[in-house]
């Protein structure tokens, strides 16, 4: 019987198999939080107008549970990260991360939150807003459609599906540390970057 | 009077959602989840509710619509053999410089064949400017109407191959009849011109 | 267009007449303008602003000349009655660029000149505060200068060599994995670093005397970058005593992507999608703007063809409704009318994409103009549609939109007297657009230096004479009523034919010299200032953003206004970041 409540209808995707079991409670844990995903009111660039547009009337995020867009990151689940990521604005990005309670999910909307887009070799920015925070779904397009968000919205729900009470991350003893703030130097230098960059400066020193 | 405008105002409100309600009774079941319902809400004198209801419904995109490319094959006796011939044009057309594409060349004598022996998308640049479709002499890359893309690694996914990219010519008639149409009639009609250039000489 | 030439011809020859002695004629191949010696530069201005009353201090941006080892600035000025333009330029040695600021004379020049310092490290003379205003302080470097090069440098010029025929889809981040390009300075130690932040910041709570005796304590507040009412990622850094603002320090650059130093990678056909990404409401008159200054640079044989013409200003003039109604629905949603009214402004935007889409195959990001016409004519039955839609679909909408909120007590109260600018403020304040009109100065370019077709319409430039947020509100319904009815006009009078003058092309013969062009746009001027050295790519490629420009008049709006005001007055601006930080 037991394996009964343990085998889900879903398909569950190659890379998540083994990892999960899904039991009733789960079940009920989840249908509460994929009906409830508020995700934060902070645009970046281009695709942010894509992202309003599908909070507009034609495409009604409502529908989703997912229409109450809180301006703070303390009372947000979901993180769009809709638009170029720049050098200058990826500290505030990894702060309103860290600043946003778990359970947390981030979706990279477009071209250039995924991978730097069309501006990749900019000298002002990040080519993939993956490098500095982990990122659930992503979405590509320039601008994906509403249609196109909708659907990396609908990822997300599938993926807090199959998310299980015992194993998820916020539940667990360790505490979180979360990210390192990257600082505005010369250029953007990633905290993470230290050892490297201080051997480099000596090197360079030296010669 | 004081007051007057906020009541005004107020008006239009209620006048909306009067519509919501008369709308949905005057049209009946077929306002949604029906092709005419959805077109009926694109119309310029669309009332009511405005929604559509994705994914049960979905907007139709215009046949010009174009987001990431995708290569053209011709399906010849269940091979697929592109219509690409690697002159390498997309890849300099391209703004954000996301095509890669190596030739290939012949095993045995060593020369270069026309046909790409890998081709590279990184749909993580591209800006979906549609350039690489409309240089392309050969009819080869054409912009897809598929926007449904997302996934939950870009580095498996996004890098789009020529395996991925490769996507029949029947697929392209379909989501673009009247260009495809309009190109096949240019393409008969060259063919013709050709075969009347030809004859004389024989 | 030879007419045009003439008049310009004539005022420049008036400028050297009247001054002899200082201004000499640009010589060089395929350029205009007059020069002028540094020294001079404060001289000329003063009396080109007083006597001969070239009042609009338009753009001034910067090129970097590296193989004559010049840097030159560039002026664009404008007089508020209209005419064309007049350019004035000044050289400097590129060893120690140092200008005489402008902004005693132009404030307009404040922003720009820092943001020639910044990119160029042209320095201003005079100028009260020149910092760094899109990349932050303590940046390595000048981006723009042709030596400087990126962290992640690849290649100087697109295309790119390695993409065909052994292309290798590889990261770049690995072929440089440490930043070898940024230099660092002597004894940097990261973890000691302290970024160099506004000082602003770090003022507050300062003490200091009323007159009366009354002691208060002055704050600080930031707004931004994420604040839902900024309008994306811009920062406003307001100093308060009590409710009063007593200074505001704008601070943006939190999506400044490069679009200069890419523009100047691209060649002269791919910076035209890059273009739409500059005021993402707007890509359709982005697009007009750059080609049309493209096509000055081609010369005649690029004359768009009558349809294409009419479809250019249909296009552009449609795009002004859209942007006027989105602006209209963000300014009552940053005044707490919540989501209503943008909801409804949102539907008939998306009643306008869907044409854009079918057009041009993407709703936001159009791509749609060519040098020399548009990419493809309208899709069958468009022209029906937007007749319908311009008939009678927006008439009926915008009188809604009127009725439902412009008399609105409350929407009244917050803005009237809000947020004033006064006509002699805004030319001097280089504003355009909306912001300079409602000030009740009549200044558009549609006719006050007509382009495309615009001389063959008949409507009114939109104009409002309070200068305050209200107004300022209000002449986008005006606007939006006169774009409705050159669109009735123009698709009534839209011919048949061709829409494209030559054969499409993605490489073009591009002669030596310089360009500025500029188009009405929903925010303003909309201009493109481009030197082309006779290869694929520009030399200098350069946006005149008119977001970035009328934010130069927010310090003066915000003065003396209550802190719940300043959102009502930055949406009133309506301002879109991507065109501010570019
Ligand atoms: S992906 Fe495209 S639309 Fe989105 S922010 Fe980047 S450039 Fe803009
Ligand atoms: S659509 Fe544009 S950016 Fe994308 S591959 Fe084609 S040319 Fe390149």
């Amino acid at each position: 019987m037991p394996d009964e409540i343990n085998v889900p209808d879903y398909n569950i995707p190659p890379e998540l198999e083994g990892t999960i079991a899904i039991t009733t409670l789960d079940r009920i844990y989840n249908w509460g939080r994929r009906y409830s995903v508020w995700p934060m009111f902070f645009g970046l660039a281009c695709c942010a107008i894509e992202m309003i547009a599908t909070a507009g009337a034609r495409f009604d995020l409502a529908r989703f549970g997912m229409e109450i867009m809180r301006p703070s990151p303390r009372q947000c689940d979901l993180m769009i990260v809709s638009g170029t990521v720049t050098k200058k604005m990826i500290p505030q990005v990894v702060r309103l991360y860290n600043q946003m309670p778990e359970p947390k999910y981030v979706l990279s909307m477009g071209a250039c939150a995924c991978g730097g887009g069309p501006f990749k070799r900019g000298y002002n920015v990040i080519s993939g807003v993956d490098k500095y925070i982990p990122v659930d779904v992503y979405v590509p397009g320039c601008p994906p459609t509403p249609q196109a968000l909708l659907f990396g919205l609908m990822k997300i729900q599938e993926k807090i599906d199959k998310q299980s009470i015992k194993e998820v991350s916020w539940y667990q003893k360790e505490e979180d540390p979360g990210i390192p703030v990257p600082i505005l130097g010369p250029d953007l230098i990633d905290p993470r970057d230290f050892p490297e960059l201080m051997a480099r400066i000596n090197k360079e020193d030296q010669a | 009077m004081k007051g007057f405008g906020i009541i005004k105002g107020l008006g239009v409100t209620l006048k909306h959602i009067y519509d919501t309600y008369a709308e949905d009774i005057k049209a009946g079941r077929k306002r949604y989840y029906t092709k005419e319902g959805v077109l009926q809400r694109r119309t310029t004198d669309t009332k009511g509710i405005f929604t559509v209801n994705y994914p049960e419904e979905r907007l139709a995109v215009p046949e010009n619509f174009r987001f990431v490319p995708f290569l053209v094959y011709e399906d010849e006796d269940g091979e697929k053999v592109p219509r690409c011939t690697a002159c390498g044009i997309c890849s300099k057309v391209c703004p954000s410089q996301c095509i890669w594409i190596t030739r290939a060349v012949d095993q045995e004598t060593g020369k270069p064949l026309k046909t790409p022996a890998e081709f590279y998308i990184d749909i993580d640049l591209c800006m979906n400017c549609g350039y690489c479709a409309e240089h392309c002499p050969f009819d080869a890359i054409k912009m897809d109407h598929d926007y449904e893309l997302a996934n939950y690694d870009r580095t498996q996914n996004n890098i789009h191959d020529k395996e991925r990219l490769l996507k029949p010519a029947s697929y392209y008639a379909e989501i673009r009849p009247g260009y495809y149409a309009m190109e096949q009639k240019a393409k008969a009609e060259e063919e013709a011109k050709r075969a009347a250039r030809r004859r004389p000489r024989e | 267009m030879n007419e045009e030439t003439k008049v310009l011809e004539s005022f420049e020859t008036a400028v050297l007449e009247r001054f002899p002695d200082w201004v000499t004629p640009d010589e060089r191949e395929g350029y205009q303008g007059l020069l002028v010696d540094p020294a001079n530069l404060i001289d000329l201005m003063s009396s080109l602003r007083d006597e001969l009353g070239y009042d609009h201090l338009t753009s001034l941006t910067g090129v970097d000349y590296l193989p004559d080892e010049k840097m030159e600035v560039v002026y664009h000025l404008v007089k508020s009655t209209g005419g064309p333009i007049l350019e004035i330029k000044t050289q400097l040695p590129r060893s120690n660029p140092v200008a005489p600021s402008l902004v005693g004379l132009y404030p307009g020049a404040a922003f720009q000149e820092r943001e020639a310092w910044d990119l160029l490290g042209i320095k201003f003379d005079g100028h009260p505060n020149l910092k760094r205003i899109l990349m932050w302080e303590g940046f390595a470097g000048h981006p723009l200068r042709k030596d400087w090069v990126e962290a992640y440098h690849g290649e100087e010029k697109k295309p790119y060599d390695d993409r065909w025929p052994e292309g290798k889809a590889r990261k770049i981040e690995a072929d440089n994995p440490y930043r070898e390009n940024v230099s660092y300075p002597e004894g940097f130690n990261p973890e000691t670093w302290i970024p160099d932040t506004q000082e602003l910041l770090f003022e507050g709570s300062q003490r200091f005397q009323l007159d009366d005796d009354l002691e208060t304590e002055q704050l600080v507040v930031n707004l931004g970058p994420q604040h839902p009412s900024t309008h994306g990622v811009f920062r406003m850094v307001a100093k308060l005593e009590g409710e009063t603002v007593v200074d505001l320090e704008p601070v943006m650059g939190y999506l400044h992507r490069n679009h200069e130093k890419i523009g100047e990678k691209n060649t002269f056909a791919m910076n035209m999608p890059y273009t739409d990404r500059l005021d993402y409401f707007c890509s359709m008159s982005n697009n007009f703007g750059y080609a049309l200054t493209v096509e000055k640079l081609l010369g005649e044989n690029y004359q768009p063809p009558e349809r294409a013409q009419y479809i250019r200003v249909i296009m552009a003039e449609l795009t002004r409704v859209l942007n006027h109604f989105m602006a209209i629905g963000f300014f009552l949603n940053d005044l707490g009318a919540y989501f209503t009214p943008a909801l409804y402004t949102i539907k008939e935007r998306e009643l306008i994409l869907d044409i854009f889409e079918a057009v041009a195959g993407s709703r936001m990001m159009c791509n749609y103009y060519r040098f020399g016409g548009v990419v493809r004519d309208l899709p069958e039955g468009m022209e029906e549609h937007i007749r319908k839609l311009v008939y009678e679909r927006l008439p009926r909408q915008i009188d809604e939109l009127d009725r439902y909120l412009v008399e609105n007590e409350i929407v009244v109260a917050r803005g009237r007297g809000v947020g004033v600018l006064t006509p002699e403020q805004a030319i001097g304040l280089s504003a355009a657009g909306p912001v300079l009109r409602a000030s009740g100065v009549p200044y558009d370019i549609r006719r006050a230096d007509p382009y495309s077709i615009y001389d063959r319409f008949d409507f009114d430039v939109a104009v409002r004479y309070h200068g305050d947020v209200y107004d300022r509100f209000l002449i986008r319904y005006d606007e939006i009523r006169q774009s409705i009815r050159i669109l009735q006009q123009a698709i009534d009078g839209i011919p048949k034919g061709e829409v494209l003058a030559n054969k499409k092309a993605y490489k073009y013969k591009m002669p030596k010299g310089e360009a500025y062009g500029r188009v009405e746009g929903p925010k303003g001027e909309l201009g493109y200032y481009v030197v082309s050295d006779g290869t694929d790519n520009p030399w200098r490629y350069h946006v005149r953003a008119p977001s970035f420009i009328n934010l130069t008049g927010l310090k003066q709006m915000c003065l003396g206004e209550k802190v719940a005001d300043l959102v009502a007055i930055l949406g009133s601006i309506d301002i879109v970041l991507g065109e501010v930080d570019r």
